[in-house]
């Protein structure tokens, strides 16, 4: 059934604009390549209306019209552009100028802010208006990201990402008027709410107000000490995004280019979380086998590669703990092979070692000290995170030439990867891949065709159901946290009235898009964006010869030099991890 | 029967009330009356400055400064002569006319029977009939307009919703009335329920509304229990509930509660409240009418609006219209307060002067001191110089003025107040109350806030008039909602025509009015000075010594410019300067 679309016909700036009806005025003026300026307004979210800067005029229409969140009407005729628009525009920035720091020099956001950019394009050069600052201190209670709240415009994106698009409701406005402020509701510390570090309110926020917690400088200091043995890898999502920073297409793969400059960084080992990929889902395709084929488990089996969902199922779905995957997130098992395997294998002593993960993720941040299990190896296993939007300084800071680096290849064997490894990146990715090695695991042949398309794109909620030689498994797929909520309630459901299960193996991951998406990458994702980004990685899967995990010969060979088999003993201390419900507010 | 009234409406004396209530009842019984006199607490009667106020009926004569020692008096020749004690009387004036308020202080409001013994549901029953096209044309007749400030013809708003489609419509009483000094919702409220809920099933009927809520701030118990009671009868007699009087038509009412946020009883930022959300204003398109409450097509109407409903209904809309002036029809209540000898409510029709309502109603200027301004419409208002006391109250007569109609604060002001402190005192008002979700109003009242704090200090600048008129511009323009939009009004009214006074704030570094107490210093002359020493006595900050025989002098560094000698000298010995 095709649904017919209304259009509406007007004018912008005296050229006839055509678009579908119920499109802002912002986005029908970019059809006649109008950008009105604005500072609250986002792609991925709903219009606050805060900022006021988008203000527009409709001829016979007295008053100004927000842009942002009023829709194009037939008819209208609307002046973007004239004396008095400007100029209140301008005020109106010079007012929200008054009441922000001038620290710029030392933010973290300099070179990089939404509101320095636009106070540049209008050319602002007056401090016309008394500096009235309120003095809050910032709240770094989570280790992950900082709250900052004397930074904050009050576009109040943050906290429709963390309401409307994460469903977690950590983050509100309190107090009001010119008080008003961001914070966890009841004025307590982020350590204390619910907020489980997906850093998506870091990666909207247009100023310094929230920032992911900074361990560029622990990585510096590392690097620098002769005693200290670095390895580095990199999460599959920062490969097609690190390009953003200097200027690459969005989505370029930059994988080669990274290990050459992790090198030039002085990393002694580079590695890839990709590898570490493959070897999740050895266990984890095994585990859902001994659940689906042996029944030893409950299904559905629910993926807890993602740190953000492990914090929100363990604050939100205590009661659903039995279902999730105890395999390590990918990271987590290139650290402990790192310190163990590889240290062994190379004679290092492992206390020497530090490992750091690259990543799209704030959470990260949080997951390498979460429980015992994240110092299997007997040391912590992974010691510092980074994220994509870090590593970008890193390397503007080291003066290295990046976009001119020779390409060069990982160390192995902790840097050979299958594509299966590559496409974790995106939502659906883990799913897809570990249905891959499944499906041999249970028949014992490989796919003829290994892609899943079901499961790729951006559709919040993906369900699907896949033939395995006559068995139908049901999966579903979730992106965003606030779209976990259908998925698990359908699960609930059935389990409470004795249905049929409506999945066997549920993904989850907490951004949207999946890890391209991730809040450690950098601003201004969209859609169009997080698709780019995905591309990027499904290329690379498509390019390579080996697709699957389990046909990653050095996959092979660390079991059989290391791990023995999937699920052994072995991998069980070192792969494996625990959870347990942990309550949403903690005073 | 006879009635004895007692004035109950919210505020102090209440063991008073209560007493003189008790002895009313007794003496009565005592006098064997009980059969032809009931003594009711009554609401509203119109009287604020002058003590428990008593009302009987049917002479209609009203009492002020009732005490229990007046009580055998009262009984003995009010009503049992049907004489009057001549001076207990309180005269009204009848430039007044009462349609809102016209059950207020003659119908018991805690009573359904005595409402409907006044005309009371007649107007529904009649909606009933009518069905919503007859009941809007009838509403389009009378010309009556949102008396919440906008005055948004009513017809229109309720048309608007009727012609949206929807599985379930809402209709909700705006009772967050929060002006400043403002209290004529809360009147209607707690002296005539049933009337304003009459209005709001008329307001149903015609939108097609199942649902009504009536949002009323937390700070009015007596409004919410004497409504909640009305509510309780409406459904005990089956006016309320399913299938209302077998038409078919059925109703339901609810009360929910403001928590005394100002920007609440702007209609998005209500819904939001209702909705349990932060009392933030949504932009707009969506309206209401088409997406309010819970996503459903909402009207709104102000507590004064409704009460207006069901007279229209009983009257006719163009017995209603015929009062007022051409684009402002009926009367309007407001809340006449400052420097004037009699304050409290009024009720005028449309069309009455200014001057009217302050000389004629109001009594004059207190003390008789020179009248200097009018302000209407509140912290979204304006001042209107006495040059203008001529022109007819109206919506768009006042707007031309540069001040608003709003929901009815009315303050008079006299050549003691200080257009610049008004100016601070609104905008403190607005700046405090506002949400904080725009930029413009939300930094941009503090920054004018700051630029008034200045000047009243002497610390202004000739750029910071400017200053003022471009955030004012900027905030008129891009705040959000009505809130901020309106919020730097008071403001530029008081530029507008009070322009000199900055200047002298600014310039001279002088305040005229002598309220701002950074530019005032006092000082005592000794040549007038009797050595009273009333000045010593009042000082706050014992700024002043001296002795009797001899003369007083204020010590500078501890004056804290108070004024209160300044008040309090007979002899005009301290002088302002």
């Amino acid at each position: 059934m095709s649904s017919v679309v209304t259009m509406v016909k007007g004018f912008v700036n005296g050229r006839a604009v055509e678009v579908p009806a119920g499109t802002t005025i912002l986005d029908a003026a970019k059809k006649v390549q109008v950008n009105i300026p604005t500072l609250c307004k986002h792609a991925d979210l709903l219009p606050s209306a805060g900022c006021g800067i988008c203000i527009v005029k409709a001829k016979g229409n007295r008053k100004m019209l927000r842009a942002c969140c009023t829709p194009f009407e037939n008819g209208m005729d609307i002046v973007t552009h004239d004396p008095e628009i400007v100029k209140t525009r301008i005020t109106v920035l010079e007012l929200i100028l008054s009441n922000h720091p001038t620290d710029c020099l030392i933010c973290g956001r300099n070179n990089d802010c939404e509101l320095q950019k636009i106070a540049a394009d209008f050319g602002i050069r007056d401090d016309r208006f008394q500096r009235i600052l309120a003095e809050i201190p910032a709240d770094n209670s989570k280790g992950t990201i900082i709250l900052d709240p004397k930074k904050c415009i009050k576009c109040g994106r943050c906290i429709d990402a963390c309401q409307n698009m994460q469903d977690v409701w950590a983050l509100s406005f309190i107090d009001r008027g010119f008080k008003t402020r961001i914070s966890p509701a009841g004025d307590i510390k982020l350590s204390e709410s619910p907020c489980v570090s997906c850093g998506q309110c870091s990666a909207h926020c247009p100023t310094g107000a929230i920032f992911e917690h900074d361990d560029t400088r622990k990585v510096w200091e590392a690097l620098q000490d002769p005693e200290k043995y670095c390895v580095v890898q990199v999460a599959p999502a920062v490969r097609v995004a690190v390009g953003e920073g200097f200027g690459y297409p969005v989505g370029t793969n930059l994988t080669k280019k990274l290990y050459a400059l992790f090198r030039r960084l002085g990393f002694k080992a580079v590695f890839d979380t990709n590898f570490a990929a493959d070897l999740t889902i050895m266990e984890e395709a095994a585990e859902f086998v001994e659940r689906f084929v042996h029944g030893k488990g409950p299904l559905p089996l629910i993926t807890s590669c993602c740190p953000a969902w492990v914090d929100y199922m363990e604050k939100y779905y205590g009661d659903m703990i039995q279902h999730f995957s105890t395999a390590k997130s990918p990271h987590e098992m290139l650290g402990v092979m790192s310190k163990t395997y590889y240290a062994q294998k190379k004679n290092i002593d492992p206390s020497k070692i530090v490992n750091v993960s690259v990543m799209p993720c704030t959470a990260k941040k949080y997951e390498i000290t979460r429980v015992e299990e994240m110092f299997a190896s007997g040391y912590q296993d992974v010691d510092i995170v980074i994220t994509t939007r870090e590593l970008i300084r890193m390397i503007k800071q080291a003066g290295v030439e990046f976009e001119s680096l020779a390409d060069e290849d990982a160390d192995l064997i902790l840097g050979d990867y299958a594509g299966a490894g590559t496409i974790f990146g995106a939502t659906g990715g883990v799913m897809e891949a570990a249905l891959r090695t499944a499906y041999y695991n249970v028949t014992g042949e490989n796919l003829k065709d290994v892609n899943f398309k079901d499961v790729r794109g951006l559709d919040g909620v993906k369900e699907t159901e896949v033939d395995v030689k006559g068995t139908k498994v049901r999966i579903a797929v979730a992106h965003g946290l606030a779209n976990v909520k259908y998925v698990m309630e359908k699960v609930k459901a059935a389990q409470k009235n004795n249905e049929p299960l409506p999945y066997h193996f549920i993904e989850v991951m907490a951004c949207p898009g999946g890890c391209v998406g991730g809040g450690g990458q950098p601003y201004m994702v969209t859609d169009e964006i997080r698709k780019q980004r995905a591309k990027g990685l499904y290329d690379e899967d498509e390019a390579m010869e080996v697709r699957c995990s389990h046909d990653n010969p050095h996959i092979q060979q660390i079991y059989k030099e290391f791990l023995e088999k999937p699920l052994s003993e072995k991998a069980h201390h070192l792969l494996h991890t625990q959870y347990k419900s942990r309550p949403l507010y903690v005073k | 029967m006879k009635r004895i009234l007692i004035q109950d409406t919210t505020g102090n004396l209440k063991k008073e009330k209560r007493d003189l209530h008790i002895s009313f009842s007794t003496q009565i019984r005592d006098r064997g009356l009980t059969d032809q006199v009931q003594v009711v607490m009554a609401s509203d009667l119109g009287v604020y400055d002058r003590g428990l106020a008593v009302k009987v009926l049917p002479e209609g004569v009203i009492y002020g400064g009732v005490e229990l020692k007046h009580i055998p008096d009262i009984i003995e020749k009010t009503i049992v002569k049907g004489e009057k004690v001549e001076e207990l009387v309180v005269e009204r004036k009848n430039k007044q006319m009462r349609i809102v308020l016209r059950h207020c202080g003659v119908v018991d409001p805690e009573s359904f029977e005595d409402y409907v013994a006044h005309d009371g549901y007649q107007g529904l029953a009649k909606a009933l009939e009518m069905g919503p096209e007859k009941v809007i044309e009838e509403m389009k007749k009378s010309g009556l307009r949102g008396r919440g400030g906008a005055g948004f013809p009513t017809w229109l708003k309720w048309n608007l919703t009727r012609g949206v489609k929807g599985d379930e419509k809402f209709i909700i009483c705006n009772g967050d009335e929060g002006d400043p000094g403002a209290y004529m919702d809360r009147s209607v409220l707690e002296g005539d329920p049933h009337s304003v809920i009459e209005g709001m099933m008329i307001g149903a009927i015609a939108v097609g509304a199942t649902r009504g809520f009536f949002y009323i701030r937390a700070e009015y118990p007596l409004a919410v229990e004497r409504v909640q009671k009305a509510i309780d009868q409406c459904y005990a007699k089956g006016i309320l509930g399913k299938n209302i009087f077998a038409t078919g038509f059925s109703f339901d009412i609810e009360i929910r509660l403001g928590a005394g946020a100002f920007v609440c009883g702007e209609e998005t930022a209500l819904i939001a409240s209702i909705e349990g959300l932060r009392g933030y204003p949504r932009p707009r398109p969506p309206f209401p009418s088409v997406k309010g409450l819970w996503g459903k097509p909402t009207v709104i109407n102000n507590v004064e609006t409704l009460a207006n409903v069901a007279y229209i209904l009983l009257h006719g809309g163009e017995s209603f219209g015929r009062v007022g002036t051409e684009g402002s029809k009926g009367t309007k209540v407001f809340a006449l307060t400052g420097k004037v000898r009699n304050s409290g409510l009024v009720e005028v029709p449309m069309g009455i002067t200014l001057r009217e309502i302050v000389f004629d109603i109001g009594g004059g200027v207190l003390d008789n001191r020179q009248i200097k301004a009018i302000q209407t419409g509140g912290p979204s208002g304006g001042v209107i110089p006495e040059q203008f006391f001529d022109a007819p109250v109206g919506y768009e007569e006042l707007q031309k003025l540069g001040s608003i109609m709003g929901s009815g604060g009315m303050i008079v002001m006299d050549e003691n107040d200080c257009m610049v402190d008004i100016s601070k005192f609104y905008l403190g008002f607005c700046v405090d109350e506002s949400c904080g979700k725009c930029a413009p109003c939300r930094v941009g009242g503090t920054q004018m806030l700051h630029i008034l704090n200045q000047i009243s200090e002497g610390k202004g600048q000739i750029e910071d008039l400017k200053k003022l008129s471009e955030i004012a511009h900027a905030m008129q323009k891009a705040s959000l909602c009505g809130l901020g939009q309106t919020a730097p009004n008071p403001v530029l009214s008081t530029l507008k025509y009070f322009e000199k006074e900055y200047l002298a704030h600014v310039l001279d570094k002088k305040c005229p009015s002598g309220k701002c107490a950074s530019l005032v210093t006092y000082l005592i002359t000794k040549e007038s000075c009797t050595g009273c020493g009333m000045c010593a006595r009042v000082c706050p900050a014992n700024a002043i010594t001296g002795n009797r025989q001899e003369k007083y002098t204020i010590d500078p560094d501890k004056c804290i410019s108070c004024g209160q000698c300044y008040e309090v000298c007979k002899f005009g010995a301290v002088l302002r300067q």
